[in-house]
């Protein structure tokens, strides 16, 4: 049984943690709300981007001498998977379910006898990946001294993967990060960016009738301007959506933490009001049969 | 109100402009280019330039810096990662943006696309600052 004095200094202990959860949890909901704004902005760009290149591929006639960038390198060699976390933890599973969906899928590779390339963005990615795969890590980035994510960082690590694939270094390259659902749901995702997919719209191809577009200059240099730049606009995606997904994380997890808090707080008083009564009664009961004996 | 068509302007961060307008100029990459109502579907990119925005009563002008054209059933869109509206274009940014821009033009490390854009880049924010 622990002292009253033990119970008094756990108590505050835990009611300090809690201010702090508390604290973490409003600072994560202001940021939230801006960084879900941004990525709700964000995500008609990446759309469009998408539905153009689709326009552009469907109309194409031979695919032959299509950009590797569309089509690959017909090789299925290497893969260079892009795990984008956070830098900074206390965010419930947010880090650790990229990087297990990402750990399942260099799994898989290796299986196969794949060679795998991983680049990390954000500390807390390669903290986690660090002892297992180390080895396979090729570049780390962090951003931990900017305070807004903006499209030139995308940018930056947008050239990095289109140089190491024009060094012939990988074959498919694939993407891994939380997609913001709403403020509880953040699903991990993997999203292959080179060589670009049709994600699911076969359906949707022959529904289409075929569309005619005049081109200006011509269809190959269009698409060899468009495809670099997707691919940074798709990690600027993931960038937004990561963020809005990170904070909403962070405040459902401190959220959580905080009611804990509370509950905890509310059984240990609970406690230590019991073992107050207790040892008073204990000590009248002393002093009656003190008196008594007389 | 016939003559009207859709406008979308999306830059990576917003979508910066959504509107019914009456006519659009465009800095083509092969030349400048108009685009009024049921024009041919059309895909092109911009190289650096105004974007000159008709709309009833409204007249808009922008710079950008290159970018992505589409247009398709009387819907045209403009992606492009820099772009910005001239009323929020200030004299200082253009200063170091036209700096920039020479300072890239001087290194030998750009092909001569890259170059041919840098050059009218350098020249529209030129024209701007008069």
């Amino acid at each position: 049984m622990p002292s009253l004095d033990d119970l008094r200094k756990r108590i505050s202990s835990v009611k300090s943690t809690q201010k702090i959860t508390k604290a973490m949890k409003m600072v994560a909901a202001a940021k939230l709300r801006k960084a879900q704004e941004s990525a709700e902005k964000g995500r008609p760009f990446s759309r469009k981007m998408n539905d153009i290149i689709l326009n552009l591929t469907t109309s194409m006639s031979n695919t032959d001498n299509a950009p590797k960038l569309l089509i690959g390198t017909g090789k299925d060699e290497t893969h260079l998977c892009v795990i984008m976390t956070a830098d900074r933890g206390l965010c419930g599973g947010f880090n650790s379910n990229v990087c297990k969906l990402a750990k399942v899928h260099f799994e898989k590779n290796l299986k196969e006898n794949k060679n795998l390339k991983i680049i990390t963005v954000g500390t807390k990615g390669f903290d986690q990946l660090k002892r297992e795969y180390g080895k396979y890590i090729i570049e780390k980035i962090t951003f931990k001294d900017k305070r807004q994510i903006g499209f030139v960082e995308a940018e930056v690590i947008g050239k990095k993967i289109l140089d190491l694939f024009e060094k012939k270094e990988f074959d498919k390259c694939t993407l891994f990060f939380n997609q913001f659902k709403n403020v509880i749901t953040q699903t991990p995702q993997a999203q292959q960016i080179i060589p670009a997919k049709k994600n699911g719209n076969s359906e949707k191809e022959e529904k289409q009738e075929q569309e005619f577009y005049e081109f200006e200059p011509d269809q190959d240099e269009i698409l060899e301007d468009l495809l670099p730049k997707n691919i940074s606009t798709q990690v600027y995606k993931a960038f937004l959506e990561n963020a809005a997904s990170e904070q909403g994380s962070r405040m459902t997890a401190m959220d959580n933490a905080t009611r804990n808090a509370g509950d905890l707080v509310e059984k240990l008083t609970i406690n230590y009001n019991r073992s107050r009564q207790a040892s008073i009664t204990k000590e009248l009961i002393e002093i009656i049969s003190g008196a008594e004996s007389l | 109100m016939s003559e009207v068509f859709n406008l979308e302007i999306i830059s990576p961060e917003k979508t910066i402009m959504k509107s019914e307008v009456l006519q659009v100029s465009l800095p083509g990459f092969e030349g400048e280019m108009t685009i009024l109502k049921d024009h041919i579907s059309l895909i092109t990119f911009l190289r650096p330039g105004i974007i000159e925005v008709e709309g009833n009563q409204t007249k808009e002008k922008f710079f950008a810096e290159g970018g992505t054209v589409e247009f398709k059933n009387n819907n045209l869109l403009i992606l492009s990662s820099l772009i910005l509206n001239l009323k929020d274009l200030r004299q200082d940014y253009t200063q170091k943006m036209i700096e920039q821009a020479k300072e890239d033009l001087s290194k030998s490390t750009f092909n001569d696309k890259e170059k041919y854009l840098l050059a009218y880049k350098i020249d529209t924010l030129e024209k701007l600052k008069v």
